[in-house]
């Protein structure tokens, strides 16, 4: 028998207070939180922490700040389970406990660098890349022409709207939004993401695509990607699956033989295009 | 130690012995079946059962277990099992069982609940004396075991032998250390023992190298007997549950009536059960009765072999009995596939 020389137990979280709450839409809230011990979180773009309402129980959360931006850090939260329903109802000064960060992170620092970037995002499938996008224009001059494609259901659910017209201002940038429905208000365009994607010029030899959106999306994406000449090896997307313990054991999150925290959540196409279950 | 021969009288005072120095569990019947348990006395222990309904995993990884506790006081604490413990009988495919689980809990992110465990455990094994009615060690190379455990015990016939491997064994064995040698003859029984095992543990036959197994399955993604088998399936879980090898799990929290303190407990779960990959938005991605079937053979041929090098499937047929619907013999599904993949 091998000896446990490790005395860190990987499913103890730690303490962090939340700073500050703020309604995104109907069903998100932002939330950010500072670890208690002083230490910043130390993730990188497209990275996850479970986060632990002590008698609710632990659910796996995207990061949705950039680590250039404080030693605090962001989450959008969707009502949508217990845990979430739990951190709803939380007021400032509140505890949490925390582990992580865990998984892979989008290529900010490799195979984004000097390209063009291609942001796809569904939902709230902009909370993960927003971390990006705010690392992308924290090092700007280390990147080229970058294009945000943003869709939401209906213009309610749209997230960071602020921060995307502070995006819109950056130089060589290009916003394009869609909803699935419009209303009285909306006179941008209405239909499903893809009904974006020709409306951007990139030169698909010098672009990196970085995709998040609900499991249904992927598919429709890639495939007008593709019409356009992307190559699966320049295309990045954030999978989602039920993470439930962070650290490669429990087996809920697994796609055939990946586990989705370690060897994700962040996969490059062209490693997941023959995996039956990925997308 | 060199190999002590104990005859059944002088084995039985042995195991009093340990008894009365420590935390001692082992086989024992219960009504017409055998249970892992703690032993009070060596007349209860039975070294002669043909298998378990569990596997000797509940004692590393228990059906519930409290990873740590919160209280607004103290925050979260880590809650480490630390009592040692001698757990006598474990058959040979088991072993195998448990040396590749402390594999998987020690590689990447060490899991301290379980590697602890195991560190206070002292673990005998014995070569197995009757078949049970689905084993097929034999056919996974599994019936005879050569390292990871402690302490070897071999009937043959007059006596047992007790091979004695590891410093933790010696310690347990330190009250037979004038016990006769077992002779040259006594180890040739042994040897027959053993090879007979082999030859007898494969009331299913697998007709193939279990080596093949990855190779094989990794071209059976769309092979048809997934859907055919998972119609009758009922997605109880049942499989899993007394599987040696299965350690996926949930956690969940449990608060006192007060709301004062919290107890973070791990559980045994299932890959079979519906929900097994249910997200919180909604989203079941192994939503069919066939993908959930399909992940568990690929998980024990092809993916958990990918981590450590070998077949996560140990023979020991356990599945075979708990099936209710007679769907989950592995040979079948396995010997079907690569018949189909000639």
């Amino acid at each position: 028998m091998s000896h446990c020389d490790c005395e860190k137990d990987i499913y103890l979280p730690e303490s962090a207070t939340l700073l500050r709450k703020e309604r995104m839409t109907e069903w998100e809230d932002l939330f950010e939180f500072k670890i208690d011990s002083g230490r910043s979180l130390g993730h990188m773009p497209g990275q996850f922490v479970e986060v632990s309402m002590p008698g609710i129980g632990e659910a796996p959360i995207s990061v949705s700040s950039s680590p250039t931006r404080a030693d605090t850090f962001e989450m959008v939260v969707r009502n949508v389970g217990n845990v979430t329903r739990a951190m709803h109802k939380m007021t400032v000064d509140q505890k949490v406990g925390i582990r992580g960060p865990f998984g892979t992170t989008f290529p900010v620092d490799t195979a984004m660098k000097g390209k063009d970037i291609l942001f796809i995002c569904g939902g709230i499938g902009l909370v993960p890349v927003r971390s990006a996008i705010q690392y992308v224009f924290d090092h700007r001059e280390d990147y080229g022409r970058v294009a945000i494609l943003f869709g939401a259901k209906n213009p309610a659910s749209r997230l960071f709207t602020e921060e995307m017209v502070e995006w819109g201002k950056q130089k060589d940038v290009t916003i394009l939004e869609t909803v699935d429905r419009r209303d009285e208000y909306w006179s941008g365009i209405e239909g499903v993401i893809t009904t974006l994607i020709p409306l951007v010029k990139m030169d698909p030899k010098n672009t990196v695509s970085v995709i998040c959106g609900p499991p249904i999306m992927y598919k429709f994406v890639i495939v007008e990607l593709e019409n356009y000449d992307f190559d699966p090896g320049s295309i990045y997307l954030s999978l989602e699956r039920n993470m439930k313990c962070g650290v490669g054991k429990c087996g809920h999150c697994q796609i055939n033989n990946l586990y989705v925290c370690q060897d994700g959540p962040v996969f490059n196409f062209a490693d997941i295009e023959d995996i039956e279950e990925a997308i | 130690m060199k190999v002590k021969k104990l005859e059944k009288s002088a084995l039985d005072a042995w195991v009093d012995d340990c008894i009365a120095q420590g935390n001692v569990h082992g086989v024992q019947a219960q009504d017409e079946r055998f249970v892992f348990g703690p032993i009070e006395k060596a007349a209860d222990l039975c070294l002669g059962y043909d298998v378990t309904i569990l596997p000797p995993k509940k004692y590393f990884l228990p059906q519930r277990e409290v990873l740590n506790t919160y209280s607004k006081d103290e925050g979260f604490t880590s809650v480490v099992d630390d009592e040692p413990f001698v757990l006598f009988g474990i058959h040979p495919y088991d072993m195998v069982a448990i040396s590749q689980t402390d594999k998987l809990f020690e590689m990447d992110n060490p899991d301290i609940h379980y590697l602890r465990r195991r560190e206070n455990a002292t673990l005998v094994v014995s070569d197995i004396e009757s078949m049970s009615e689905n084993i097929f060690a034999g056919s996974m190379g599994t019936a005879t075991v050569d390292d990871g455990f402690d302490i070897l015990l071999t009937n043959i016939g007059d006596a047992y032998l007790v091979d004695v491997r590891t410093d933790k064994g010696e310690a347990l064995a330190a009250s037979i250390s004038d016990a006769p040698d077992a002779s040259e003859d006594d180890l040739r029984k042994r040897e027959e023992v053993q090879q007979k095992n082999r030859e007898e543990a494969q009331r299913h036959k697998l007709n193939f190298d279990p080596a093949k197994l990855p190779e094989i399955l990794s071209k059976a993604y769309k092979h048809p007997i997934w859907e055919e088998r998972a119609e009758q399936c009922h997605s109880c879980g049942s499989c899993n549950l007394v599987c040696p090898t299965c350690y996926c799990f949930n956690v969940c929290d449990d608060c006192d009536w007060s709301l004062e303190t919290v107890e973070r407990r791990r559980i045994w779960d299932g890959c079979l059960l519906n929900d097994f990959a249910l997200t919180a938005g909604g989203h079941n991605f192994r939503r069919h009765r066939a993908s959930r079937y399909r992940h568990r053979y690929l998980r024990k041929g092809e993916y958990v072999p990918g981590k450590i090098g070998e077949i996560a499937c140990i023979g020991c047929g356990r599945c075979v009995t708990a099936c209710t619907t007679k769907i989950a013999n592995p040979v079948e599904v396995f010997n079907t596939i690569a018949e189909d993949s000639e």
